[in-house]
């Protein structure tokens, strides 16, 4: 059945954008991402404008993530007051992120940037996440535990501030940083920067594990949603009939992931997640590398 | 009085001996959710004020464009090892959407004046007054523009996709694609006999947004704030709703 979208006036068969969104919905369920990494590629390849496709998966990434981080609310497992820090860095990310977009969005080098940002990316956190479940795996098989956590420069800067449920005293500079920087790429590539932030939290805040995912989608909730009123006011992009059939294939779809996720163990999990990884920016990496079949693209402007 | 009457008679020839009447199957075309583009039937005949043919075959063109808009056209070149935007010329105007349907091959139908006269043939519908200076082949970004939109269906020729009945009844069916964009498309077709057009006739399709794809076209354009609150109550709605749901089947 051809749907056809009102904002990227393209016709596109539903049960595809279905097919999408639930394929998404089952790793995100699986994983704990919010899977616009994968969308927003995704939806590049059955023919959706980048601009739209961008736009379109943070509004996406809002209903997720309500999803998920109210799961962890009642379980207790997010920390308000570090989110809060993180937001306060990542709306003004957001906005440095939409304004970089525009422009760029101008001299036609937007597709370009996207798509470097998300190489780089995902390459650096796919190829880190890989190595990093191998060890664990080789050290569950030693019967070794992991080594603690010492203090590194994190813990020498001014403004300190206390995070009980995360029972940290540290200063607000780095979860500032850590927040400025996800809200850019959020507005860039589309994406709530899940993938980015929760290694970030682990390693560079020392933050447990716990309570990591539950903040970062409180985090990603707002600067989302943020970037997607923007893109909507800014560039007329937000397409909601693309983003309701996603959000239906999504959500069912998170609730079988979920079910598979229980059935395989964290480590299996986190070397298929970076192998997914790895694969989406491999295949991005091509794009850029090897020769378009295509030299020369189009852009239509407004009628004068 | 005489004189006038021989006058009237030697100017009669002059005036269009043979007239083109045609209409549309539809002169409205509604794009809504489920729009998977739509067919229309051109059809029309031969209007004479004498009995006998003049000399030549007769031919009919039909010309379908869509609105005309810039198009900035870019071509990548390898830098530092990755392909990248590198070239950019703006051709002035260039249709959504072009078709044309005739009778026989359009070179036997219509001479090159006649074409640079009535922009016939696609190289002359779009129009490029100049590349920006620096930039030596600005030909070849006017021929990728087409090349791109032949490929996605949206500039074609279908040469003897008229056919005609008598030398006087013609009928031809044009097919709109399913991504079509808003806008009046221009019909025009034309008589011809021996590379020159004889008569011609222009009438609009009305290409339009309708219910749900309207409204909402509207409110991202002319309401983008409420448009970006309403997606998120939908997105927040949603996300609520799902946990809500499952929360509800599972306990």
């Amino acid at each position: 059945m051809q749907f056809y979208l009102p904002i990227a006036e393209v016709s596109v068969n539903a049960f595809v954008l279905l097919g999408i969104g639930g394929i998404v919905g089952i790793l995100s369920g699986m994983f704990g991402v919010g899977g616009g990494f994968l969308i927003t590629p995704l939806l590049f390849f059955v023919g959706i404008p980048p601009a739209v496709a961008v736009a379109t998966s943070a509004n996406q990434i809002v209903a997720s993530s309500i999803s998920g981080v109210l799961a962890h609310l009642r379980r207790k497992t997010v920390d308000i007051r570090m989110g809060l820090v993180l937001l306060a860095g990542g709306l003004i990310g957001a906005a440095l992120g939409v304004w970089v977009f525009n422009i760029l969005r101008q001299l036609g080098q937007v597709d370009l940037l996207v798509t470097l940002c998300y190489v780089i990316f995902l390459g650096i956190i796919g190829a880190l996440m890989f190595i990093e479940s191998l060890n664990a795996l080789r050290r569950t098989k030693g019967g070794k535990l992991p080594p603690r956590r010492k203090h590194n420069w994190v813990h020498n800067l001014p403004f300190k501030m206390k995070f009980r449920t995360s029972g940290l005293y540290i200063s607000v500079i780095p979860p500032l940083l850590v927040g400025l920087s996800v809200g850019v790429l959020a507005a860039i590539m589309g994406v709530g920067g899940g993938f980015i932030m929760v290694p970030a939290m682990i390693y560079l805040l020392g933050m447990p594990t716990k309570v990591v995912i539950g903040t970062s989608l409180l985090q990603i909730i707002f600067v989302t949603a943020f970037t997607t009123l923007l893109h909507a006011t800014t560039n007329q992009t937000v397409d909601m009939i693309l983003a309701v059939l996603l959000l239906v294939g999504g959500v069912v779809g998170a609730q079988f992931g979920t079910r598979i996720g229980v059935m395989l163990k964290a480590e299996q999990l986190r070397i298929a997640l970076a192998a997914l990884v790895l694969l989406v920016c491999g295949k991005l990496a091509a794009d850029l590398l090897l020769q378009p079949s295509e030299v020369y693209s189009l852009t239509a402007l407004r009628p004068v | 009085m005489r004189w006038l009457a021989a006058l009237l008679l030697m100017a009669l020839p002059a005036v269009a001996a043979e007239e083109v009447v045609a209409d549309l199957s539809q002169s409205r075309v509604g794009i809504n959710a489920t729009f998977n583009g739509s067919e229309i039937l051109v059809f029309g005949a031969v209007r004479r004020n004498y009995p006998v043919s003049p000399a030549g075959e007769l031919g009919v063109v039909i010309t379908v464009a869509g609105p005309s808009t810039p198009v900035i056209v870019r071509k990548k070149n390898r830098k530092a090892g990755i392909w990248v935007n590198t070239e950019a010329v703006e051709v002035d105007q260039a249709p959504s959407f072009y078709q044309i349907v005739t009778t026989a091959p359009l070179d036997t139908l219509v001479s090159a004046t006649e074409d640079l006269r009535h922009r016939i043939t696609i190289d002359r519908a779009i129009r490029s007054v100049g590349a920006p200076a620096g930039i030596g082949n600005a030909a070849d970004f006017t021929e990728a523009l087409i090349r791109i939109r032949t490929e996605d269906g949206l500039y074609a020729v279908q040469e003897g996709g008229v056919t005609i009945q008598k030398d006087t009844l013609f009928r031809a069916n044009v097919a709109l694609p399913a991504n079509l964009t808003e806008g009046n498309y221009t019909t025009r077709i034309f008589l011809t006999r021996e590379g020159a057009v004889v008569s011609r006739h222009t009438t609009t399709i009305h290409v339009s947004k309708v219910g749900l794809e309207r409204f909402l076209y509207l409110l991202a354009h002319e309401r983008p704030l409420i448009y970006g609150l309403l997606s998120l109550a939908i997105a927040i709605a949603a996300g609520w709703g799902a946990s809500t749901l499952f929360r509800y089947i599972r306990g």
